[in-house]
């Protein structure tokens, strides 16, 4: 028997790619939440002191345990309290959460470095404190820190295949699931990884290139 | 609660394999990150080819891949099966290690040149340069994004349940829930907190690291460049 049959790499072909779909969806939807939660993480962030408090161990605590983990504790857990919802939905629902505590340090880094003459100008203006985030400081902290923001869609889409755990059928699970069938791993595992590089590397190269930009500018 | 002792005790029969796993494969990964990084600014072209190719490579797919990969493919391959345990410290290996030769490479660049140039005045060679002046100087810069590496390592350990190594979220997974199910908010919360501890310790050791390498340079541990590894080193 070869190691490596085309025949059957091209047969698995459209099942993967099928796979890759789940995946991308999943990392294109965590990403949204990732995105908006962590913003409101930050901003909380930075509010009274108890809140700030409970936040900022809310982050830790997520930040400094495995996402899978969380995965299974949602799948688990949630049903108890009568919430029932699909594996995807709790797959993205995790890698939303649990990105945001990424994001949510990254939007900080980029609201600590809005000048504090902007902050005296904007309530010298007596502007609402809803017009200073919004007119002043998020304009100027968001666009500074996008690369950072790309680089987490990256890694969040190569984690995106922990879903497996839940019994979801992005790319590596169907990988697992044509190489069971068929007690054949080479193909499907090796095009997997392929798959992954081809999408996460132009990616990762066009995040280098606008932080680059950035950095010019 | 009243099976609090149960799910600790069974949690912890999991706890060597994911020591095991975590040190391991920080071992792993210091050695592979110092070569690899250092083999990222050789003269030589080709080392820099090879060591970039595996940088990218390790970098640009994903860990969960790369495991399944390491455990189901290569005994094909190689024709001999390898412990699961010991594919799972090489994968951790492998893959942080290529984010760790990243953190070296910039470490050592981040040396102010007038150090090299002081260090070639003095007579030393290459070899001395580097393990006399440059390193003792890069390490205070690397070590705190390494203690992030090392957090996500710990973290990725969890993934080796997939390949049915006994670590402890195997151990809530296939032995607490399916027994206990109405107490799976306990069981993962007490997995969680697990987790948090090690991760603590983790923190705890390379704090102290910190302070012993600047003060081996006459420096204070630069707060700077912890607040500059908080938002970096993610697998």
């Amino acid at each position: 028997m070869n190691v490596w049959d085309w025949n059957f790499a091209a047969e698995i072909l459209p099942a993967l790619l099928n796979g890759l779909r789940v995946t991308v969806i999943a990392t294109v939807l965590g990403s949204v939440i990732a995105f908006a939660l962590g913003l409101v993480l930050a901003v909380l962030g930075r509010g009274p002191r108890p809140v700030r408090i409970v936040v900022r161990g809310l982050v830790e605590f997520i930040r400094s345990t495995p996402l899978l983990v969380q995965i299974y504790f949602l799948y688990f857990v949630l049903p108890g309290f009568g919430i029932v919802l699909g594996a995807l939905t709790i797959g993205v629902l995790a890698l939303g959460v649990h990105y945001a505590t990424y994001t949510s340090e990254v939007y900080r880094a980029g609201i600590e470095a809005v000048p504090r003459g902007q902050w005296e100008a904007a309530t010298a203006l007596s502007l609402p404190r809803g017009r200073v985030w919004t007119g002043v400081v998020l304009p100027q902290a968001i666009p500074r820190v996008l690369p950072a923001l790309g680089n987490y869609v990256i890694s969040m889409f190569k984690e995106t295949p922990l879903l497996i755990g839940i019994g979801v059928l992005d790319i590596v699970g169907q990988a697992r699931q044509v190489g069971g069938e068929n007690f054949r791993y080479v193909e499907a595992y090796t095009l997997a990884g392929l798959l992954f590089l081809l999408l996460s590397y132009p990616a990762a190269l066009a995040v280098r290139r606008l932080e680059r930009r950035r950095a010019v500018r | 609660m009243e099976n609090l002792g149960t799910f600790l005790s069974v949690l912890s029969e999991g706890l060597p394999e994911t020591l095991t796993a975590t040190i391991g494969g920080i071992a792993l990964t210091i050695v592979l990150s110092l070569v690899a990084g250092l083999a990222l600014l050789s003269p030589s072209k080709t080392v820099r080819v090879i060591s970039r190719i595996y940088v990218e490579g390790l970098r640009g797919t994903s860990e969960v891949v790369q495991l399944f990969w390491i455990f189901f493919v290569l005994p094909v391959l190689v024709g001999f099966q390898i412990v699961p345990i010991w594919a799972g410290v090489l994968v951790l290996g492998l893959n942080h290690g290529a984010y760790g030769a990243e953190i070296v490479r910039g470490a050592v660049q981040s040396v102010p040149r007038a150090q090299y140039e002081g260090a070639i005045a003095l007579g030393l060679s290459p070899a001395q340069r580097m393990r006399r002046v440059i390193l003792p100087q890069a390490v205070v810069e690397m070590l705190p994004p390494f203690n992030n590496l090392f957090i996500q390592l710990l973290k990725s350990t969890a993934i080796l349940s997939f390949v049915s190594v006994n670590e402890i979220t195997r151990q809530a997974q296939q032995v607490l829930v399916p027994r206990f199910n109405p107490q799976a908010f306990e069981i993962f919360m007490l997995l969680l907190v697990i987790y948090l501890v090690l991760s603590l310790i983790i923190t705890a050791v390379m704090r102290f690291l910190e302070r012993v390498a600047a003060a081996r340079v006459g420096r204070r541990p630069s707060a700077e460049a912890r607040r500059q590894a908080a938002g970096a080193g993610v697998a």
